[in-house]
């Protein structure tokens, strides 16, 4: 479990995040939603400690983030994983060194066994067979999975995602949708996606945050989003036509 | 990983820059040769001391100097275009998350190769330049083999090739350094890039170019 106690980031007279409080539990798939600017990805590189936030306390489980050394620091982090938006993979290194990469850094295991470890890893996120490839040389979607498997292949206890689906087109959105949450509750590890894609909002999201204004506008399930009466929850989901018919048809207006 | 990332920086640094170092080592010995020999040769100078300092003015400056204010042109700008690169990539905030220590993985194996292979890049390019000498002079009879290697045996100071791994070791520390940090903490677009990139062979060259008259202050003082 991830809390985030009154976090305030600023960034010169911009006032980004203007207080959040929020918990993102464990074995479920935690997300953030909001426009544009309204501060997501600050949100989850603050509480990955990319940034540090003006004022406010981030709790990993009961440790105050915020106040770690370096070395209890880094112990956490080995504890993390992160997709990043644009990848993040290395160009210089195939799919399977990005992969071991993790391995190499950190593990005390043989060449042999890291290799088996990223071919396990390999074949839970469905790209067996694809090892000696470039990033440069796979597609998106095939990116988001290397980059899924990457953050995976120490069997972390956190998954971040930031816009896993960015670039991707709605089939291949659900396939990583679906492959995010999967291993979300067979690890039972506390997942937190940062996504405008309303598809995977309603297909996913077991504990969805709205931002707005750098504000918490709205915490609920997925189940919750029809029924609530929050105006910009319904103006930020709903924002199209189409999905706005379909919404009142669903709950029967 | 540490050591697999500074042995591919000492190919990159090294390997990678000894075409461009050989070719402008012996252009450099070359042309003080016919210069120095063009200035001498109406003055009561024996003929001989041309190859005297033809070497010592290539260990002493040229060689560390030229040298290093070449590579800080051309390995500095790649040192902080790769690293600006991994910034804007987001590879130094994955590397971060991981819990990888980015400035001694991507920053530390880079000083350490430069230290390691600059002075040698230095040395050899001390040789090329006064073989370059050789070259240019006495083969289109400026004048005799004989003489010239008798002027590269006359007044040798051993302690001049000490000074010359001092600066080349102070300079390629400078030039990583100062290239690492432009890189590093690059921000914005492709612009500060180009920036960032262009600041690291300007910073450098200056801070080289200082640093030279310090050394030769302190070390010949």
């Amino acid at each position: 479990m991830i809390r985030v106690e009154n976090i305030k980031k600023s960034f010169g007279d911009l006032e980004v995040l203007k207080g959040i409080n929020l918990e993102f539990y464990k074995g479920k798939t935690n997300i953030i939603i909001g426009r544009s600017g309204a501060g997501k990805t600050v949100l989850l590189k603050l509480i990955v400690g990319l940034y540090p936030p003006t004022s406010g306390k981030i709790y990993y489980g009961n440790t105050d983030f915020l106040s770690l050394n370096a070395k209890q620091l880094r112990a956490i982090r080995m504890k993390v994983g992160m997709l990043f938006q644009q990848g993040a993979l290395f160009d210089s290194m195939t799919i399977q060194e990005n992969i071991r990469f993790p391995l190499d850094m950190f593990s005390t295991m043989t060449l042999k066994e890291k290799n088996l470890k990223v071919s396990a890893t390999l074949e839970r996120v469905d790209l067996v067979g694809k090892e000696g490839l470039f990033p440069s040389e796979a597609s998106g979607g095939m990116q988001k999975r290397v980059g899924i498997a990457r953050a995976i292949v120490l069997e972390p206890e956190y998954l971040f995602c930031d816009e896993p689906n960015s670039g991707l087109d709605p089939k291949t959105s659900i396939v990583i949708d679906q492959l995010i949450s999967n291993i979300t509750h067979e690890r039972n590890i506390t997942t937190i996606i940062n996504t405008h894609d309303m598809n995977s909002v309603m297909e996913i999201g077991e504990n969805i945050a709205l931002l707005a204004d750098g504000y918490l506008e709205w915490q609920g399930h997925k189940s919750e989003v029809l029924t609530s009466e929050n105006e910009e929850l319904h103006r930020f989901i709903f924002a199209s036509p189409f999905l706005k018919k379909l919404r009142d048809k669903a709950i029967g207006k | 990983m540490y050591w697999k990332e500074t042995m591919r920086q000492m190919n990159d640094i090294g390997v990678g820059s000894l075409t461009i170092i050989m070719l402008i080592s012996v252009f450099i010995g070359a042309v003080t040769a016919v210069q120095f020999s063009y200035q001498l040769g109406s003055a009561m100078v024996p003929r001989y001391y041309v190859g005297y300092i033809v070497r010592d003015i290539t260990i002493i400056e040229l060689a560390p100097t030229i040298t290093c204010l070449v590579l800080a042109g051309k390995v500095g700008s790649n040192i902080a275009a790769e690293l600006g690169g991994m910034r804007q990539k987001e590879h130094i905030d994955a590397m971060e998350i991981m819990g990888v220590n980015t400035a001694s993985y991507l920053i530390l194996p880079k000083v350490i190769a430069a230290l390691f292979v600059v002075p040698l890049l230095v040395c050899l390019a001390a040789f090329v330049s006064i073989a370059g000498g050789y070259t240019a002079t006495v083969p289109t009879g400026y004048f005799t083999g004989p003489e010239y290697i008798q002027g590269l045996r006359s007044f040798f100071d051993p302690y001049n090739v000490f000074m010359m791994f001092v600066k080349a070791t102070v300079f390629g520390y400078i030039l990583t350094t100062v290239s690492c940090y432009m890189g590093y903490y690059v921000t914005g677009g492709s612009i500060e890039l180009g920036r960032a990139s262009t600041n690291a062979v300007v910073y450098s060259n200056i801070l080289i170019l200082l640093a030279d008259y310090v050394i030769a202050v302190i070390l010949t003082g």
